[in-house]
C-alpha cells in the first residue's frame, strides 16, 4: 500500500451531498477483473455527455463542460472536497481505485460512509473530516478557483495558503497504518497463532460452523 | 453491569485479539463471494503466493453479471453473450477450481442472488460472522448473524487470514411496534425507517431491529429489512432469534442437524439483547400509521406514502434540504404537487437481494392473478434457481406469464442493470430494489423503489398504484 505522509494539492470543488458509489464509478465499469483502468471514468455519467462503455477512450465521448472536474481552473487537482455521506452506497472499492487513479490523494467532506472509509485507508487514499462549517469555508475558497492546500497527516493538520489552518482527526490505527503504507494482510498475520489458537477454541465451542454439508470437515 | 447488545455478544464471541496498529482482528465464519467484486483479491493472493485460510468458509455464485434471459441462459457460461461478462464469469469458475472453494455455477439449481442463496441454504447461520464484497450483506442479519460488506481488499484480507480488521461500531435500536395495516409489508417498513433516518442516519452503528412488528415478520421479511440498513448507513442489521428463526433454518442443507442441531438452537435462543442494554442511539416507529411507501427521488430517503404528492422543495425549511429535493426532482423529471399513484410507467422489475424470495413473488402473484400488465416491460426474476422451481412449483410462473410478465432466470439483473436488464435513458421504473440512485437501473433511468405488492399493482395499473386498490 502507498504511504501517505503529507501533500500539497489543488482542491476541486463537488458541491453535493449523498455523492454514492455508483456515480463515482458506474456499474458499466466492474465488468473488469482488473483493479487499473478506471481513472477515465470517474464521474462517468456527469464528466461525459453520452453514456460510457468499457475500451471507449475519452477522446471518443462527449464531454459534459459544465461538471466541475472538467474546469480549466480545476485540472490537474488531487484534493476532492465534498459534502456529507460521501461514498455511500455500493461497496466497490472500484469506486477509491478510480479516484486514486484520477489523481486525488485526498477527499476532505462532513461525513463518509463506513465501507468507502475502510476502502480508501486500504488503498491509501486520506479523508478529512472536517465541521461542516469548516467546509464551507473551505467550498468559498475553492470555488472562487486556485485554492491550494497542504494536508500534514502525522499533525492532523490542513493549511490552506492564504492562511487558514484546521485540525482533523483520523483515528490512531487509520493514522499508523496510512503514514507507514503497511500491508494489512502482512499485519494481521503477525497475530497467526492468535487466529489459530482462537479457531480451535472456536470450533469446540460452535462445531456446526466448520465443515462442508454432509459432515466432512475442513482440510 | 448493564447487560449486552447483541451485537456486543456476537462481537465477543468472535473477538480475536488486538493487532499491533491497534484495529482488533474479527474471526469470520461465513465468506461469500461473486464475481464482481472478487477477481482482484484473488489476483492479489496469487501475486503474494498466499493461499486462503479455510476453504469450508467460503460460498461462490455470480449472480450480479449473468444474463437472465432464459434462452441465453440456456448456454451456460459460452453462452453469455457478453463478452466481458463472460470473462468475469470465467474467472470465479477459474478461481474457485483453482482455490478449491465451493461454488454454485451459473446453471447449478442453488445459483441465485448471493445474499438469496446462504439463507436458502443454512449456510447463514445465528450467531456466526459474515461478510461478503457486496454492501447488501446486511441482508443475512435477520438471522441474528453479524453479516457485513466488504471492499475487494478485505475480500483478500478475509480469505488470507479469515479476519476482519475493523473497529467496534456503535448500537443503534429501530424499534417498530404495533400491527401492519393491509398492503403494508416489510419493505414499506424499512423504506419508512430510511426516510425517518435518513441515509446517514446509522452511519457508525448496527442496527438491531424490535419491536412487535418486526416479530411478527416472516424470516423473508426481516431479510428485506435487514437488507436495507446499508441504505441508512448502518454497517450491519440484526434481528434477535425467535421460534421463527429456528422454524426457518430447520433441515436446510448447510444447519446442523440431530445433536449439534439441539446444543446450536440453546446458544441461539440467548442471541437477543439484555434487558438493559446500553444503545447509543434508538428510534420508533409506530406501524400502524404505516402505508404503502414509493421514493420520489434519488436517494432512497427521499420516500413518502403512495397516498402523498411529490413535496415542493419551497416548502422546506432547511436550504440544503431543499437544493438536494431539486436536484432529485429534476433528475426523476417530476413536478412539486403531483399525486404519485397516477405516475406513468415504462417498466416494472420484481427481483434483487431485497425483494426476490417465495413470498415477495406470491406477494406479487397475489396482486397479478387474473389481470393484465399495462406497462411495456415487467419483469420478475426470482433470486435463486430454488426459488424459481419453487414458484414454478406453485403456479406463480403462469400467472406472471399470463398477465404479461416476463419471466427470467435468477440474477442481480435489473437492480443494477450490469447486463442486458436496465432502463433506457428516461424511463421511469417501480422497481422492488434497494437503490434509486441517478443511473443506478441505466444511464438516466428513473427508478421508484417500493414493495412488490405496490410493484405488480403498478404493472397492472400501468402506473404507480396504490396495492390496496387492487388487491383482491
Ligand atoms: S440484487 Fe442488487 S443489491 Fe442485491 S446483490 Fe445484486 S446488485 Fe447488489
Amino acid at each position: 500500500m502507498r504511504a501517505f505522509t503529507t501533500h500539497r494539492g489543488l482542491v476541486a470543488p463537488l458541491d453535493r451531498v449523498n455523492v454514492d458509489t455508483d456515480q463515482i464509478i458506474p456499474k458499466q465499469f466492474l465488468k473488469s477483473i482488473a483493479r487499473t483502468g478506471f481513472g477515465d471514468n470517474l464521474f462517468d455519467a456527469w464528466r461525459y455527455r453520452d453514456e460510457g462503455a468499457i475500451g471507449k477512450t475519452p477522446n471518443e465521448r462527449t464531454i459534459n463542460r459544465d461538471f466541475v472536474l472538467n474546469a480549466p481552473e480545476y485540472q490537474g487537482a488531487t484534493v476532492l472536497l465534498a459534502r456529507d455521506n460521501f461514498g455511500c452506497g455500493s461497496s466497490r472499492e472500484h469506486a477509491v481505485w478510480a479516484l486514486l487513479e484520477y489523481g486525488f490523494r485526498c477527499v476532505i467532506a462532513p461525513s463518509f460512509a463506513d465501507i468507502f472509509s475502510t476502502n480508501s485507508v486500504n488503498n491509501g487514499l486520506l479523508l478529512v473530516t472536517l465541521p461542516g462549517a469548516a467546509v464551507d469555508a473551505l467550498f468559498a475558497s475553492a470555488q472562487r478557483g486556485g485554492l491550494t492546500v497542504e494536508v500534514d497527516l502525522a499533525a492532523g493538520r490542513l493549511v490552506t495558503e492564504d492562511g487558514g489552518a484546521f485540525a482533523f482527526e483520523t483515528g490512531a490505527e487509520t493514522r499508523r497504518r496510512l503514514l507507514r503504507g503497511l500491508d494489512d494482510i502482512g499485519l494481521t498475520l503477525d497475530c497467526a497463532d492468535a487466529i489459530r489458537d482462537f479457531e480451535r477454541a472456536h470450533r469446540g465451542r460452535q462445531p456446526w460452523t466448520f465443515g462442508r454439508p454432509a459432515g466432512d470437515a475442513a482440510p | 453491569m448493564s447487560g449486552r447488545t447483541l451485537y456486543d455478544k456476537i462481537w465477543d464471541a468472535h473477538f480475536v485479539t488486538d493487532r499491533s496498529d491497534g484495529m482488533s482482528l474479527l474471526y469470520i465464519d461465513r465468506h461469500l463471494l461473486h464475481e464482481v467484486t472478487s477477481p482482484q483479491a484473488f489476483a492479489g493472493l496469487r501475486l503474494a503466493g498466499r493461499r486462503p485460510w479455510r476453504l469450508d468458509a467460503n460460498l461462490a455464485t455470480p449472480d450480479h453479471n449473468v444474463p437472465t434471459l432464459v434462452s441465453e441462459r440456456r448456454g451456460g457460461v459460452p453462452g453469455i453473450t457478453d463478452e466481458v461478462a463472460r470473462i468475469q464469469v470465467e474467472t470465479l469458475d477459474d478461481n474457485c477450481r483453482d482455490f478449491g472453494i465451493e461454488e454454485f455455477a451459473i446453471n447449478d439449481v442453488r445459483q441465485g442472488i448471493v445474499h438469496v442463496i446462504g439463507p436458502e441454504q443454512g449456510a447463514t447461520l445465528p450467531g456466526t460472522t459474515i461478510v461478503c464484497g457486496d454492501s447488501h450483506t446486511s441482508t443475512h442479519g435477520a438471522f441474528a448473524a453479524l453479516a457485513q460488506g466488504i471492499g475487494t481488499s478485505e475480500v483478500e484480507h478475509v480469505l488470507a487470514t479469515q479476519c476482519l480488521a475493523q473497529r467496534k461500531s456503535r448500537n443503534m435500536r429501530v424499534t417498530v411496534d404495533g400491527g401492519l395495516p393491509r398492503g403494508v409489508h416489510a419493505k414499506d417498513v424499512v423504506l419508512a425507517v430510511i426516510g425517518a433516518i435518513g441515509t446517514a442516519g446509522a452511519t457508525g452503528h448496527v442496527i438491531e431491529f424490535c419491536g412487535t412488528a418486526i416479530e411478527g415478520l416472516s424470516m423473508e421479511g426481516r431479510m428485506t429489512v435487514c437488507n436495507m440498513s446499508v441504505e441508512a448507513g448502518g454497517r450491519a442489521g440484526l434481528v434477535a432469534v425467535d421460534e421463527t428463526t429456528l422454524e426457518y433454518l430447520a433441515g436446510r442443507p448447510f444447519a446442523p442437524r440431530g445433536e449439534a442441531w439441539g446444543a446450536a438452537a440453546a446458544w441461539w435462543r440467548t442471541l437477543r439483547s439484555d434487558p438493559h442494554a446500553a444503545f447509543d442511539r434508538t428510534v420508533e416507529i409506530d406501524a400502524a400509521a404505516l402505508e404503502p411507501q414509493v421514493t420520489w427521488g434519488t436517494s432512497p430517503e427521499l420516500v413518502t406514502g403512495i397516498g402523498d404528492r411529490v413535496p415542493a422543495p419551497s416548502d422546506m425549511a432547511d436550504p440544503a434540504r431543499a437544493e438536494v429535493a431539486e436536484r432529485a426532482l429534476a433528475y426523476m423529471d417530476l413536478a412539486p404537487g403531483t399525486p404519485l399513484a397516477g405516475i406513468p410507467l415504462d417498466k416494472v422489475f420484481i427481483g434483487s437481494c431485497t425483494n426476490a424470495r417465495i413470498e415477495d413473488l406470491r406477494a406479487a402473484a397475489t396482486v397479478a392473478r387474473g389481470r393484465r400488465v399495462r406497462v411495456p416491460q415487467a419483469l420478475v426474476v426470482p433470486g435463486s434457481g430454488l426459488v424459481k422451481r419453487q414458484a414454478e412449483d406453485e403456479g406463480l410462473h403462469e400467472i406472471f406469464l399470463a398477465a404479461g410478465f416476463e419471466w427470467r432466470a435468477p440474477g442481480c439483473s435489473m437492480c443494477l442493470a450490469m447486463n442486458a436488464d436496465r432502463l433506457q435513458p428516461g424511463e421511469r421504473c417501480a422497481s422492488t430494489s434497494n437503490r434509486n440512485f441517478e443511473g443506478r437501473q441505466g444511464h438516466g433511468g428513473r427508478t421508484h423503489l417500493v414493495s412488490p405488492a405496490t410493484a405488480a399493482a403498478s404493472a397492472i395499473a400501468g402506473r404507480l398504484a396504490d396495492p390496496r386498490e387492487v388487491a383482491a
